[in-house]
């Protein structure tokens, strides 16, 4: 910020004139009215609802089409919703305006994360009942999706979806390296000498990697095949528990996919996207988010859960779900509108599965019309054993853990870090996290 | 947000009269009167300014965090972390190297480009536009811009490099490179204020002193050692504290040119940055603050030890 000494002004008083202090008044009146947020549009008698999200991709154009057909069925509603670019700042925004109890009327998070945000303090629970009006229960949503929202038994999220990470298959590509079926899927593989093998195949068509992977993301990767590998990880009593053989194999797995040049060495998230659809790869293993990237960019492309490669095919899941910011002073006939909000987006999450997310809401999933959306309906059932990030205030989407493992990890695909240094600094940055008093 | 303090040269020079005080008691009945003007900057500045030092200082002992509403003393807890959390001295490391990697620069080129500017006068006006104008541009402009221009394979800087015939440079993926990268982008974003003062600086040195000189007999590499040179002294020194400052407080280009992450393996995080996680995504106020005065001292005891050495050469001539 800077002081500029402007212009030089003539010495002597300063008569406060009766235009001066007219001006001033004013712009001090409007001011005032600016800071006053008004809840309900008075001279509309339209109610306001306040929605943040975090959705700035794809998702994000599939939540704008949502949200005009929610303003064309709700004329009584005046919609607000505002985009904050995805992570710590989204997260920023999002617990300064909850802390100040005058956050929005309702917000997406990951559900993740949601242990870590604050219960009760920054994020008030859902009324069930109020819930249950609007048609969405517990006999609506998976068990296990549902649980992952209630903490010590109250409901405190609304799930929305669950993405996963999956494989993209590029047919024209795959169907040269011989790796289609006769109904062009690709073909099933079991273990890592099968996958590799599969993916040599891939890499002699493109002449450049085989499977496009995420090098300065790859926590979900990581996750999901030392799941499969049997692998657990726990925090309690101020330990990292975790299984080192299991985690030293997916590492090593990783670095010999770089080493042979069957991966890239260095790729972020936008790179891993434009590898696929530039051909330099023929598979693709990232978020389910990608898939309305590949159909923008025209490709003839397929999905399916991820591979069995250390045991079964479990992949890392997380959720969005809508949560009520806390509220420092209470309003029933908000609370109603944000509920009725959230129920409605899940039952129309039809066109939400469009960009690649599969429906928290069954009926949805269930529907016809989305069971003929292909390839989004081709992965839906590994939904049921979507692997959650270990439990932890630190853990989660864009969390501390997650954040160190992907800087960390990122070292092993461009050969930098060996497996068992990166081993070793992942569990010295996650005792440090564990050490760290808990701010919740 | 800018990285400098906001000093104009012209701030800097004490009120000349003021020395000469009239000391009769009639005076001093008028300076009573004088108190009711100053109460609501005294206010103000005592409600915004000194009690969230004082609070902030207090905060740095207790646990306080977002996501709870109990807080507790903790005493020098908070303290003793930091002392023992490598990502404190990590990113204190990067803010120090970024300041001495960028100061050097930022003054030398500054400089550089007022004496030509001041050479040059036909075109004076062209250089001042284009000298000055890069520090018009905010701090996100600034951020996207060099963040194309640094991308591998089409960004500008690695295309000319391949055309060139030398080997790329991952200039934000490379954790080597990317503080070194931030600090090319902040010499070209900031040098314009520093060209700024030194151009005013040297308008102000009188003509007919390089006269005299030219008459006994000194060439221009003398005249600029031994005249300008010294002559701009008072704002070297300036300058440099405004820049010493303004580099410590190193934050929001690092932030937006690695998107938030700190680039890789947190090679270019600031302390601020740390500061910043701490305090909002991981939600510990308490800790957040006690790193913060840790910090605070730091540009203290450098502030004072740049004050010192200048002091010290002013005195010595």
């Amino acid at each position: 910020m800077h002081d500029t000494t402007g212009p030089p002004r003539r010495p002597g008083p300063y008569p406060l004139s009766r235009r001066t202090l007219l001006a001033g008044s004013l712009a001090a009146a409007g001011l005032g009215l600016a800071g006053c947020g008004s809840v309900a549009d008075a001279a509309s008698g339209r109610r306001a609802l306040r929605q943040w999200n975090l959705f700035t991709g794809g998702d994000g154009a599939r939540m704008v089409e949502m949200h005009d057909l929610y303003r064309r069925e709700h004329p009584e509603i005046e919609l607000r919703p505002t985009t904050y670019l995805w992570g710590i700042p989204y997260y920023t925004k999002f617990l300064m305006g909850a802390a100040g109890g005058r956050a929005c009327d309702i917000a997406t998070i990951h559900l993740s994360r949601l242990r870590g945000l604050g219960i009760d303090r920054l994020i008030d629970p859902v009324p069930t009942d109020l819930l249950a009006e609007y048609g969405v229960t517990e006999q609506t949503v998976l068990p296990n999706i549902w649980n992952n929202c209630l903490v010590d038994g109250r409901l405190y999220a609304i799930p929305l979806d669950t993405h996963l990470i999956v494989t993209y298959y590029n047919r024209t590509i795959c169907e040269q390296a011989g790796v289609l079926d006769s109904d062009g899927r690709l073909i099933e593989t079991t273990g890592t000498e099968d996958f590799t093998e599969m993916l040599r195949a891939v890499r002699d068509v493109t002449g450049q990697v085989g499977v496009s992977l995420d090098t300065y993301g790859a926590w979900n990767l990581f996750w999901s095949l030392y799941r499969q590998a049997g692998g657990d990880m726990s925090f309690d009593g101020g330990q990292v528990t975790m299984d080192d053989d299991r985690a030293l194999e997916v590492l090593d797995f990783l670095r010999r996919l770089a080493e042979e040049g069957l991966a890239p060495t260095d790729s972020n998230g936008p790179a891993t996207a434009a590898n696929f659809t530039n051909e330099v790869a023929g598979l693709c293993i990232q978020g389910n988010w990608e898939v309305a990237t590949f159909e923008t960019a025209g490709l003839d492309f397929g999905m399916r859960p991820l591979q069995g490669i250390f045991g079964e095919p479990l992949t890392r899941g997380d959720s969005h779900a809508f949560v009520l910011p806390h509220r420092r002073t209470p309003d029933d006939a908000a609370v109603r509108a944000a509920v009725e909000y959230a129920a409605w987006m899940l039952q129309h999450s039809i066109t939400w599965a469009g960009g690649g997310h599969v429906p928290a809401y069954l009926p949805v999933t269930e529907d016809p019309a989305y069971l003929d959306l292909r390839p989004q309906s081709d992965y839906r059932d590994a939904v049921r054993d979507a692997q959650f990030d270990p439990d932890a205030w630190f853990s989660g989407s864009a969390a501390p853990l997650q954040n160190d493992a992907a800087s960390i990890f990122s070292g092993v695909f461009s050969g930098a870090t060996t497996p068992e240094q990166a081993l070793a600094r992942f569990r010295q940055a996650a005792q440090q996290l564990v050490d760290t008093p808990s701010p919740v | 947000m800018t990285t400098h303090a906001g000093v104009t040269p012209a701030a800097a020079v004490p009120p000349a009269a003021g020395a000469a005080r009239d000391r009769s008691p009639n005076r001093r009945r008028t300076s009573w009167a004088g108190l009711w003007f100053v109460l609501p900057f005294a206010a103000l500045y005592a409600l915004f300014l000194l009690w969230p030092m004082v609070s902030g200082l207090l905060t740095g002992f207790t646990d306080r965090s977002l996501g709870r509403d109990a807080t507790s003393f903790v005493g020098l807890d908070n303290w003793a972390e930091l002392v023992a959390d490598p990502a404190v001295w990590s990113s204190l490391w990067n803010t120090l190297v970024f300041t001495a990697l960028s100061t050097p620069p930022l003054v030398a080129i500054g400089l550089g480009m007022a004496l030509l500017t001041d050479r040059a006068r036909r075109v004076g006006w062209f250089l001042r536009f284009s000298f000055f104008a890069p520090f018009l541009i905010p701090v996100a402009v600034v951020a996207l811009v060099w963040e194309w221009m640094y991308q591998p394979g089409f960004g500008l800087v690695n295309s000319g490099l391949t055309a060139l015939g030398l080997a790329e440079v991952g200039w934000l993926s490379d954790a080597d490179m990317v503080l070194l990268s931030v600090v090319i982008t902040t010499v070209w974003w900031t040098v314009g204020f520093n060209y700024l003062l030194y151009l005013a600086a040297l308008q102000g040195i009188p003509a007919h002193v390089y006269e005299a000189a030219a008459l006994d007999g000194a060439g221009p590499w003398r005249r600029l050692v031994s005249i300008t040179l010294p002559l701009l002294g008072r704002t070297t020194a300036l300058v440099v504290m405004l820049q010493l400052v303004a580099s410590l407080k190193i934050f929001d280009q690092v932030y937006l040119m690695t998107d938030g992450t700190g680039g890789p393996d947190y090679a270019a995080r600031p302390i601020i940055q740390y500061i910043f996680e701490s305090g909002f995504p991981s939600m510990r106020i308490g800790y957040a603050s006690a790193v913060s005065y840790m910090f605070f001292a730091v540009i203290v005891i450098v502030s004072i030890a740049q004050f010192r050495l200048f002091v010290r050469k002013e005195e010595s001539r």
